[in-house]
């Protein structure tokens, strides 16, 4: 299964998961509920392309140019 | 004359005397050649691309937005993770197209794939029509900045020629997109003023909880999605809409070619969402100025009108040189964006055989007549800067579903099917914007107009389908 996928979980996340989260309680760090989940999205979106691309293995290819 | 006017004509006057000099220096293109790694510490790195993604649009429009429309505004954040996850797979084989075939431009991609120099035309004329919106927040917010720091001496019409003058002036001196170093100015300015404000208006107003419970007893409903129309399906078509056409704007999918490797493209897909975090700042300082500045009839004046209401004039200077920047520098870079694409995209494949330098005297004489343009838009209208960036984005979003599908499905697109899904989905929001309709059905109609977009492509492809396919995409479709 192709670690890829694992793109679709932030994007669910946000245009799914916002139905419910759409609330102002509880506040927390300060922001209303719904800002902090959009916060929380942003920062799982940060971690699972750094997942897709640790073990992608396009990524793996036998380097042309020296990066 | 005020502290704070003598400090902004100061900014604005640095600002054009550093592009002056810069007609020595070199174009940098800050994101590759920082992302590359050449020498910069990291944490330099980090605040220089946080800054890169600041327009007027971040510092005035979307305060603005969250002082006017509360919960609607956190589609702004959402928005970008989309268009990141979206570019770790989209990006790269666009770059590895466009290197195989020494692609320059934005319609270059269209020409090439579809071999065709009218769709390339379409899609120039298309990437200016949106271009002209963005452009006018950057000389709306200029002028916003002008005229509050004057304390209302200067107009506001005034105001805004004066920034269609500086920002035309500027791009015609310094022929360049802006010295890389007014872009490191305006990014560490404006980092260091969002950060600040971001903090310390909210503590004036009593602390971060008191002011959100402040606002929501006082507005139940306004801190969360749902208002003015504005319901979830509205957000999650908008942060669909901007999110997928986050790379359609021309300047940024030409700047894809410009990547050292595709998999510089990846590795910036895992930093750049936190980016983003930085907006959150700018959303306070805009509830902070429910607070300050209640009933603000332009909203777009929220985060000036609060900063002069609690600070001396010289605060208001320096947090509106560095808004004055934040206009300047993406403002420049869109008015040559858009002269170079009518010069080079639609003025020389129509005229054929010309000479560079007429190509160049037409961008030159583009440069006056798009700011002009974009004044007069702006002189009408008083929108909110994050409207006018989404009309803009309305546009190049229909240019989405071409591009989709020439990337991952090449057989399945045919030149009449991407023409006729760009004119239908152009069509539809020039219908919509003219009829000022954002919202149909619930539904942003952007987005409702890039799905029909797409099914109009998809139909008449099948129509028009030869039975000789083409072959694939470039050297294999492995995004």
């Amino acid at each position: 299964m192709n670690v890829r996928w694992l793109a679709l979980l932030p994007a669910i996340m946000i245009f799914a998961g916002v139905i419910p989260a759409n609330r102002v309680e509880p506040i927390v760090l300060g922001m209303p509920f719904l800002f902090f989940y959009v916060v929380l999205c942003v920062l799982l979106t940060s971690v699972t392309v750094a997942v897709v691309y640790r073990f992608d293995p396009a990524n793996k290819e036998k380097r042309v140019n020296n990066l | 004359m005020p502290i704070s006017s003598v400090m902004i004509f100061a900014t604005i006057l640095i600002a054009l005397i550093l592009g002056i000099l810069a007609r020595i220096g070199k174009q940098m293109n800050l994101e590759q050649w920082t992302i590359a790694g050449r020498g910069f510490g990291a944490w330099f790195v980090f605040l220089l691309l946080a800054g890169e993604i600041y327009t007027t649009f971040t510092f005035l429009g979307a305060s603005g937005w969250a002082y006017g429309t509360g919960g609607a505004s956190a589609y702004i954040l959402a928005y970008g993770a989309i268009a990141y996850l979206l570019s770790y797979f989209l990006l790269p084989p666009i770059w590895r197209y466009a290197k195989e075939h020494q692609l320059i431009s934005q319609p270059d991609f269209f020409n090439k794939q579809f071999d065709s120099k009218w769709l390339g035309i379409l899609v120039a004329i298309v990437g200016v029509v949106a271009i002209i919106p963005y452009l006018q927040l950057q000389m709306t917010g200029l002028g916003l900045i002008v005229s509050v720091a004057s304390s209302g001496s200067i107009s506001q019409s005034a105001a805004i020629a004066i920034a269609m003058m500086v920002l035309a002036v500027y791009v015609t001196a310094s022929g360049v997109i802006g010295t890389a170093w007014t872009a490191v100015l305006k990014d560490i300015a404006i980092l260091a003023v969002v950060l600040f404000i971001g903090i310390a208006l909210p503590l004036h107003v009593g602390g971060f909880r008191e002011m959100f419970t402040k606002i929501n007893a006082e507005n139940p409903g306004f801190l969360v999605i749902g208002g003015h129309g504005m319901g979830v399906p509205w957000f999650i078509s908008t942060v669909g809409l901007t999110g997928l056409g986050f790379y359609m704007w021309p300047q940024a999918f030409a700047a894809i070619y410009t990547a050292r490797h595709e998999k510089v493209l990846r590795r910036n897909a895992i930093f750049l969402p936190l980016y983003q975090l930085i907006l959150l700042f700018v959303f306070f300082v805009g509830f902070a100025a429910i607070i300050i500045v209640p009933g603000l009839k332009n909203t777009n004046l929220a985060l000036l009108a609060a900063v002069q209401k609690v600070y001396p004039g010289c605060v208001i200077g320096i947090i509106g040189g560095a808004g004055v920047l934040t206009a300047i520098v993406p403002g420049s870079m869109l008015l040559v964006a858009s002269s170079t694409l009518v010069a080079e995209n639609i003025y020389r494949p129509l005229v054929g055989d010309v000479s560079a330098e007429r190509v160049e005297a037409v961008a030159k004489v583009m440069v006056w007549v798009i700011a002009a343009l974009a004044f007069f838009f702006s002189l009408h209208s008083n929108a909110a800067i994050v409207l006018l960036l989404l009309t803009g984005y309305n546009f190049v979003t229909q240019f989405f579903p071409s591009v989709l599908l020439a990337v991952f499905a090449r057989n399945y697109i045919t030149k009449a099917g991407a023409f006729s899904g760009i004119i239908a989905g152009v069509a539809l929001v020039v219908y919509f914007t003219m009829t000022t309709q954002s919202i149909l059905w619930g539904l942003n109609t952007g987005f409702i107009a890039l799905v029909v977009n797409m099914a109009v492509v998809y139909v008449i492809s099948l129509a028009t389908r030869s039975t000789n396919l083409k072959s694939p995409l470039g050297s294999g479709v492995q995004a």
